[in-house]
């Protein structure tokens, strides 16, 4: 499956939806649907998305929060996988887009590449998880994604590839009240 | 830890208790988000964030993900505190640049290990090195010694770290900690 096809029919008519984006190639895909005020892209401190998220999602209960992440920042903090399940954040939804390799980093292969199983982990720290390979589904998961009750994981097998790189700005204090602004959570 | 009565501790140690006092700057400075990892030091500052209904607590299964949490938290325009042993400062180091990078206020309560009269000597270095870690970090670091500057040093910490957007560390001693710890520990 076609990793920024997938995205993209995930972020169609997106409203007002809160969304996190790891460093490397998850935030080159949420990027790649276009820039928007309500993205923010973490650039540093692989691992930290996931729970990025959850910090988000319990600050705005009224809003939907999406998380998009991959097998590398995920198996960094499986452990956070459990802090989430712990706190069940219905509004939660993270998109683990994972092609079994560090594809921003020289595409070496991860974990689940031998065959660990993050959908199954995530199952066991009691995230609702739906798993994908194609995108028949896609408009299913996009419902799920905006209104289903969470926390959920979806686990999303995409193509190994690195696709053309789309970059959007590094300058962490300018997206942080960029976004602050638009989701009205400035001072 | 499940003999440890709060109650009785506060009367047995005939004072107000400095993570009482900690608590209640946190609650002036509109604290709504802490993230933390166990550590018997603070079980009592822990305990009154878990039972504040105006304070959600989050139990980190490691003190790397405090940044992201503190990230969110602030995204969403809550405020949030982070609470830790000394130990767990090393698990930060590179999670911490993520609030160094977007200026996200962040105000860190460390419990103190490794210091004199530690019985465990494998604390030591991660003990040593947890104030020059968190200045590399670019984080502002307070020092609590005495029970009765838990307020001030706290609401200084709050003042410094949300009035500009800054990282500020507040290390317990060790030597304040240890006289109101749990027993048997």
């Amino acid at each position: 499956m076609d990793r920024r096809a997938l995205v993209a029919r995930l972020l169609e008519n997106r409203g007002d939806l809160l969304v996190i984006a790891s460093i490397g190639s998850p935030t080159y895909d949420v990027a790649a649907c276009g820039d928007h005020a309500l993205n923010f892209y973490i650039w540093s401190g692989l691992g930290s998305t996931p729970v990025a998220g959850l910090g988000l999602a319990l600050a705005r209960p009224d809003r939907r929060v999406a998380v998009f992440t991959g097998d590398g920042d995920v198996l960094m903090a499986l452990g956070s996988l459990a802090t989430i399940g712990v706190k069940q954040p219905k509004n939660l939804a993270i998109v683990c887009l994972d092609n079994g390799h560090y594809s921003a980093s020289g595409m070496q292969p991860s974990a689940t590449k031998a065959g660990v199983d993050l959908a199954a982990a995530a199952a066991a720290c009691r995230l609702r998880v739906e798993t994908v390979s194609d995108l028949s589904r896609a408009d299913e998961l996009r419902t799920l994604l905006h209104s289903g009750q969470g926390p959920i994981f979806i686990h999303a097998r995409v193509d190994a590839d690195d696709q053309k790189r789309v970059v959007p700005s590094r300058d962490g204090i300018a997206i942080k009240r960029r976004f602050m602004l638009a989701a009205g959570t400035l001072g | 830890m499940a003999q440890w009565d709060v109650e009785q501790h506060i009367h047995s140690a005939r004072q107000a208790g400095w993570p009482d006092r900690i608590h209640a700057a946190l609650k002036k400075h509109g604290i709504k988000q802490v993230g933390y990892v166990a550590d018997n030091g603070i079980a009592r500052l822990i305990d009154l964030c878990e039972r504040d209904n105006e304070i959600t607590e989050v139990a980190l299964a490691s003190e790397a993900e405090g940044a992201g949490l503190v990230l969110g938290a602030t995204l969403g325009g809550e405020r949030a505190a982070l609470l830790m042993q000394s130990s767990g400062v090393g698990n930060c180091i590179n999670t911490f640049s993520i609030l160094k990078n977007c200026a996200i206020p962040c105000v860190l309560v460390v419990s103190m290990r490794g210091g004199p009269g530690d019985f465990n000597s494998w604390q030591v270095p991660m003990g040593s090195m947890t104030e020059p870690v968190l200045k590399l970090c670019g984080f502002h670091v307070l020092h609590l010694e005495r029970e009765e500057d838990a307020g001030p040093v706290t609401e200084n910490a709050c003042q410094l770290a949300f009035g500009g957007d800054t990282q500020v560390a507040i290390l317990l001693s060790q030597q304040m900690v240890d006289r109101t710890k749990p027993k048997g520990h």
